[in-house]
């Protein structure tokens, strides 16, 4: 049997490699960014959001939530509802040394991964034979049964072809979610966005991008867990064996 | 047939890591920060390279509308005088007797005062301050772009580095294409008004394509150096243009 076009259930080598490359890039990215998190666990819309503007959302995950600790409040203009400044006293809870760094290396590790595994997976055929679901394949019918199934739990053995809902799944994890990911993360950078000021457009800001980012973040933490849950309701030991061994 | 696709496969993956050890091999005979084994250090100069190869180098970042200055928190030091003695008498006078110490690679070193940096032509810019914090906010900068003054101190064609020693103690560095950045700014005013202490007095720097800590307040002396100023590993990413 060619390498490239493995039996339906069994993972030709460079999915394994790339699944593994991509599911610690992305531990150590859930680990930093729940860091960052943390040092600002604010989030707004548009292009400005600080601790002295409305937050769209406020999540109490550090000691920095609605912390105290400002010097009296002077205004930029002599006019009312003018701008203020103020200084902060309060010691922050910001670990972002070790974790900017360590978002922005396991962000290349997840990039340049996910770049060869979308090139290879749409070279050699990956994409339209295992991942996509086939043209007949997808009804509403069909994919509410299997939603219905998985909700009550019966859950096929692994090693078959990918189902509806799992191809459908997969799908938006790699076609959506992830590029999504990348694409806000750098629309926070502000060398990227000097040079493609388009990104700011698409999202509207740069905190609408870090609001989209958190969003994505949480639905990609709820793939992991119903992901893993699925792998070990499945046969966990034949499951992890053809994710590393390919068997 | 299938022999083929697989070397095709092969080819790519090993073309791909190639070019790759391309753009990390110039880190050899480039000044470049110090990794010091530290493998977040080497993902920082990753980081950096990549930028530098991949991004046009002056593009200009947004500018907004009046209307769009927003509130803007002090962070980090809001008050010097804690850090340096020298600070305080600096306030009596509304800073008349400060002066700023350009030094190091250029070929007339001097001493420039608050009066001199505002005989510059001035640039006005507002701009988004985008703090490693997560948060951003909006403020008109006003100032004297860096380049001119490097260029009236006479940089040497041999500097590559411009840092900054700042009153709390603090330092930074930018590379020269940071350093030459139209947008770069050593910024006098804020909002329309002088820039008030706990965001910088009497200058404080606009590094508009890094985050926040890049555009250091409180700034003392401008040093120009050909190679890196190592400073130690002081847990941050030296590049944050990201």
């Amino acid at each position: 049997m060619p390498s490239l076009s493995a039996p339906n259930g069994q993972h030709k080598r460079w999915v394994r490699l790339s699944h593994w490359i991509i599911a610690m890039s992305f531990v150590a990215l859930v680990f930093s960014g729940y860091e960052m998190l943390m040092t600002h666990p604010r989030l707004y819309w548009g292009e400005v959001g600080n601790d002295l503007t409305p937050a769209l959302l406020e999540l109490p995950v550090s000691r920095n939530y609605r912390h105290g600790g400002w010097t009296q409040r002077e205004s930029f203009f002599d006019r009312p509802g003018s701008p203020i400044s103020a200084g902060r006293t309060y010691d922050i809870f910001n670990q972002n040394g070790w974790g900017r760094s360590l978002h922005f290396l396991a962000g290349w590790f997840l990039f340049i991964t996910g770049a060869v595994y979308l090139l290879a997976g749409a070279f050699t055929g990956h994409f339209r034979k295992r991942l996509l679901p086939r043209r007949d394949e997808f009804t509403w019918r069909s994919f509410l049964r299997d939603v219905g199934d998985h909700l009550r739990m019966q859950i096929p053995k692994g090693g078959g072809p990918y189902g509806l809902l799992q191809k459908c799944t997969y799908v938006t994890i790699v076609f959506f979610l992830l590029p999504l990911m990348v694409v806000t993360g750098v629309t926070m950078s502000p060398a990227v966005t000097a040079a493609y000021p388009f990104l700011l457009k698409i999202f509207g800001g740069v905190q609408s991008a870090r609001t989209i980012h958190f969003f994505a973040f949480v639905a990609l933490v709820l793939f992991l867990v119903v992901h893993v849950v699925m792998v070990i309701r499945s046969g966990f030991r034949q499951q992890m064996r053809g994710m590393t061994l390919g068997k | 047939m299938k022999q083929q696709r697989l070397i095709t496969r092969r080819r790519a993956i090993i073309a791909g890591l190639t070019s790759l050890s391309g753009m990390l091999l110039p880190a050899c005979s480039q000044p470049l920060p110090p990794t010091y084994g530290n493998i977040l250090r080497m993902g920082d100069v990753f980081t950096y390279k990549a930028h530098r190869a991949l991004l046009p180098g002056q593009s200009l970042v947004k500018e907004y509308a009046y209307g769009d200055i927003s509130s803007f928190p002090a962070t980090g030091t809001i008050d010097p005088s804690v850090h340096s003695e020298a600070y305080g008498p600096f306030l009596k006078n509304g800073f008349g007797d400060w002066r700023l110490s350009v030094e190091g690679r250029v070929a007339r070193p001097g001493m420039y005062s608050l009066a001199d940096l505002q005989k510059f032509p001035m640039r006005k810019q507002i701009t988004r301050h985008l703090c490693e914090e997560g948060w951003s906010a909006i403020a008109e900068w006003t100032g004297v772009p860096l380049s001119l003054v490097l260029q009236h101190a006479g940089i040497l064609p041999t500097a590559r580095f411009v840092n900054f020693v700042a009153y709390d103690g603090y330092r930074e560095s930018i590379d020269l294409l940071d350093a030459f950045h139209p947008q770069t700014l050593l910024a006098y005013g804020m909002n329309g008004r002088d820039l008030s202490i706990p965001h910088g007095a009497p200058v404080r720097a606009r590094v508009e394509t890094q985050v926040g800590y890049k555009s250091i307040k409180f700034i003392e002396s401008v040093v120009v150096s050909d190679d890196f100023i190592d400073n130690g590993d002081i847990g941050w990413a030296w590049y944050v243009g990201i």
